[in-house]
């Protein structure tokens, strides 16, 4: 255990300095593209906002029921079969049938070719589930069919959380998935989220439609509130245009009536519909509706064949602006809900910074000294192997350009502590061995050996347990793991290679030395 | 040589004790879990303003309707912890921030908003039970391979030991339970196993050396014999612990009081629980040897 060739020192050098200059670079600037790496900050360092967002899925599903409750009645009335007593319940349609048509209608749902209830050859699943009993049906997704439901809502999502964050301009963002109904959404630097998160928590769903009286409207008709919950008014379920329909939204100044509005223009089919409706219907009043309130509802003076008009709403410049990001960036398929929030200030994460160093520098300090007194010359051994191990620890951490987080610090911190547990069990080892060795070199290959199970026992154990924290921790946690899991290797390596080499640098100039640990 | 193996008894009792007292208060009193696992709000603020107090917030922060709010000092004169449960507003943190800055003026820095919802709070709640059973299992199929099942009972007893015992006293001084306890928990389980792996590792050691030597003297030998390496290193272990604690700021205090408590009960079980559990099987040489011949 006490050999060590040219080559070998030559490497372990080498090894040291790479991660020492790779460390120093979060201190210089370097040029070098290799070299020009820093440790990032986590939120809680740098301050920020991780938002968890949970799609709910279930208007998405009703909707889609509805929209299949149209699709089979029309298509077994062209196949002439029967179908009555259309009825949505909890995620479920129900209707009836008469015994006749019972198998046909089973046959088209059960079928592989189906063209009502698609089959996914890849997971040997229908898209819906069907349910006969005395003739009547009971129809619902498929399991397989849920997850393709919420799998595709949340691409969906995805794409416009992306916009409307990509819109407001913050630094870096990071937006994940996570299962199949959330999104993470990771704002560094950001110290007031309220904003995003209004934006975040808006569905959208813009729609222009017509004021009625008449409740018979043939399309049916609804009662809806105003914005500022001032009013209210019967709207008919037609709809004349959607959010779907907009090119651009951009908020304006109205030169005239000195207020701020929204101005869009609409895409071709947009401004055909915008101008169909606008000839037929002036006079009439037509309501611009934002995620089921009227945000406001003018009478139409004149045809608008420009595919291009203005919402004007009682808005304040922000609110304008809101508006037009909104419409620009579309309509979430679902709306969003945040389910998890935690946001730090930037001058926390300064704070944190300073006390994670401050504790850091302490904790080394005490750590040293105490080894110091305990070890003497065995101890300044130590500690080089232990200031190289901070070094090295930071520098893996920089040539990964792995995320620091406070109980990041922590965990170096208890490194720090840890890792001369190694060295003292080999010198410890070795103080015994010496009890019955007079050579020195025979007791301190002797005790290299032996304590070499222990350490490696003790090492795995703490090992295990960082595994685990970093697959089940989150965020803040799993940075802990990652600085106490990288620890132990840097702590291995500086033990056997680097204060082992400056051990047997020093025991074979005293060869005869008597009391050498 | 220090007689440890006189007071295997005195101490085996004082385990018992504690277990059973730790057991208790965990099912009568139970933990104060922290919003990460309970759900609800918390805010940090710091005011810039010397005449608010706690008990003024509060009063304030009791006519907002939020429903049980708590209001402490937070490290430091300036600085305060507001929690309140889960509350389906969801502008309350804007409408909390108009409502301080109406009654009190513009004087606030909200440093840290937390807001967990209850879906969340439960996994999070069940990830973390799941992580510390898995660490345990981990462990317990660890040192089933590395030793003789004798030595992996001993290990076993003292980690469920250590971390009862720090989530009793956790319970009995109503410390919070949050997210960063479970790595610490998680961290006095890889602890409290290291430090019995190298205490069993010399007992091994020497019961293959030593056939005439009784299981309760060889114990206490090999305490005895790794006794400055298990001081040193939990010293060393509590140098670094005592720093975050004191320096670290507040964040960290929980987790390192945690891991304060959990290194000294580690260190204390390595020695009178792990080893009085080898001696009550009464291992003998026959033990380790039966099993190098597998």
């Amino acid at each position: 255990m006490l050999y060590f060739s040219k080559l070998r020192i030559i490497f372990i050098t080498l090894i040291s300095v790479f991660f020492v200059i790779i460390a120093s670079s979060n201190l210089f600037k370097f040029d070098n593209k290799l070299l020009n790496k820093k440790i990032n900050l986590g939120l809680d360092l740098q301050g920020g906002s991780y938002l968890l967002l949970e799609i709910n899925n279930d208007p998405v599903i009703e909707q889609k029921l509805q929209n299949l409750t149209v699709t089979i009645r029309n298509y077994f009335k062209d196949k002439n079969i029967k179908t009555t007593n259309f009825k949505l319940l909890d995620q479920t349609l129900f209707f009836t049938s008469d015994e006749n048509s019972k198998q046909a209608i089973l046959d088209e749902f059960k079928s592989e070719e189906s063209r009502i209830n698609p089959y996914y050859q890849r997971f040997k699943s229908h898209q819906l589930d069907i349910i006969e009993e005395n003739n009547s049906f009971k129809v619902s997704y498929s399991k397989q069919g849920i997850i393709n439901l919420k799998t595709s809502s949340q691409d969906q999502a995805l794409e416009i959380v992306r916009r409307r964050i990509d819109e407001i301009g913050t630094n870096e963002p990071n937006i994940l998935k996570r299962g199949n109904d959330r999104i993470l959404v990771e704002l560094p630097g950001l110290d007031d989220p309220m904003r995003i998160k209004s934006l975040l928590g808006k569905t959208a769903n813009l729609t222009f439609r017509f004021v009625t009286n008449d409740t018979e409207d043939s399309f049916g008709a609804e009662k809806l509130l105003f914005e500022d919950g001032s009013e209210e008014a019967i709207v008919s379920k037609r709809i004349i245009l959607s959010g779907d329909n907009l090119l651009d939204a951009q908020p304006r100044m109205n030169s005239e009536t000195n207020e701020t509005v929204v101005n869009f223009s609409l895409d071709r089919v947009g401004a055909k519909r915008f101008g169909k409706a606008t000839s037929t219907g002036i006079g009439k009043r037509l309501a611009i509706v934002l995620d089921g309130k009227i945000i406001s509802a003018p009478v139409i003076r004149d045809t608008i064949a420009t595919g291009s008009g203005q919402i004007s709403g009682g808005f304040t410049f922000q609110s304008a602006t809101d508006l037009a990001l909104l419409l620009r960036s579309g309509a979430l398929p679902a709306p969003l809900n945040i389910i998890e929030e935690r946001t730090v200030g930037p001058d926390l994460g300064q704070d944190s910074i300073n006390a994670g160093m401050l504790a850091l520098l302490i904790g080394f300090i005490l750590v040293i000294l105490f080894i110091l007194v305990k070890y003497k010359i065995f101890g300044i051994i130590t500690n080089i192997a232990l200031l190289l191990n901070l070094l090295i620890l930071v520098g893996v951490l920089t040539l990964f350009e792995a995320t620091l987080t406070l109980p990041g610090i922590a965990g170096i911190i208890l490194t720090v502590g840890m890792a001369v547990d190694a060295n003292v069990l080999i010198f410890e080892r070795i103080k015994e061995e010496l009890k019955n060795e007079k050579n020195n070199l025979i007791a301190f290959d002797s005790g290299y050996t032996k304590s070499r199970t222990a350490i490696l026992d003790a090492n795995i154990t703490t090992l295990l347990a960082a595994i685990i924290l970093f697959f089940m921790g989150s965020g803040p946690i799993k940075g802990f793991s990652l600085t106490l899991g990288i620890g132990i290797f840097t702590t291995l390596f500086t033990v056997y290679f680097i204060a082992r080499l400056l051990t047997v640098l020093y025991v074979s100039k005293n060869k005869e030395k008597q009391g050498l640990i | 040589m220090i007689a440890f193996n006189r007071y295997y008894n005195k101490f085996n009792i004082l385990s018992v004790s504690l277990v059973i007292i730790s057991l208790l208060l965990l099912t009568f009193k139970g933990l104060n879990f922290g919003i990460d696992f309970k759900g609800g709000t918390l805010i940090e603020l710091r005011s810039s303003d010397t005449k608010i107090n706690v008990s003024s917030l509060r009063d304030n922060l009791s006519q907002m309707n939020l429903g049980d709010v708590s209001v402490k000092n937070f490290g430091n004169e300036t600085d305060y912890l507001i929690k309140f449960e889960n509350n389906e507003n969801k502008n309350v943190i804007e409408e909390i921030k108009k409502n301080l800055d109406k009654s009190f003026g513009n004087n606030f820095n909200f440093r840290r908003v937390e807001n967990v919802g209850p879906k969340v709070s439960a996994e999070l709640l069940r990830s973390g039970v799941i992580a510390i059973s898995v660490a345990l299992f981990l462990m317990l199929v660890y040192i089933w391979i590395r030793f003789e099942w004798q030595f992996s009972l001993g290990a076993i007893v003292a980690l469920f030991h250590d971390v009862i015992v720090t989530l009793g006293l956790f319970s009995l001084l109503g410390l919070e339970i949050n997210l960063s306890i479970i790595a610490a928990v998680l961290t006095i389980v890889g602890y409290s196993m290291n430090d019995t792996v190298v205490i069993f590792d010399r007992v091994r050691e020497n019961l293959r050396k030593y056939s005439d030597i009784k299981i309760f003297e060889l114990t206490n030998i090999s305490i005895n014999e790794t006794l400055s390496r298990t001081l040193i290193t939990s010293i060393t272990t509590l140098l670094a612990l005592l720093s975050i604690f004191f320096f670290g700021g507040e964040v960290l205090k929980g987790f390192s009081l945690a891991m304060i408590f959990g290194v000294i009960f580690g260190t204390y079980s390595s020695i009178y629980i792990a080893n009085t559990v080898l001696v009550r099987l009464n291992v003998s040489q026959k033990t380790v040897l039966r099993e190098d011949k597998n």
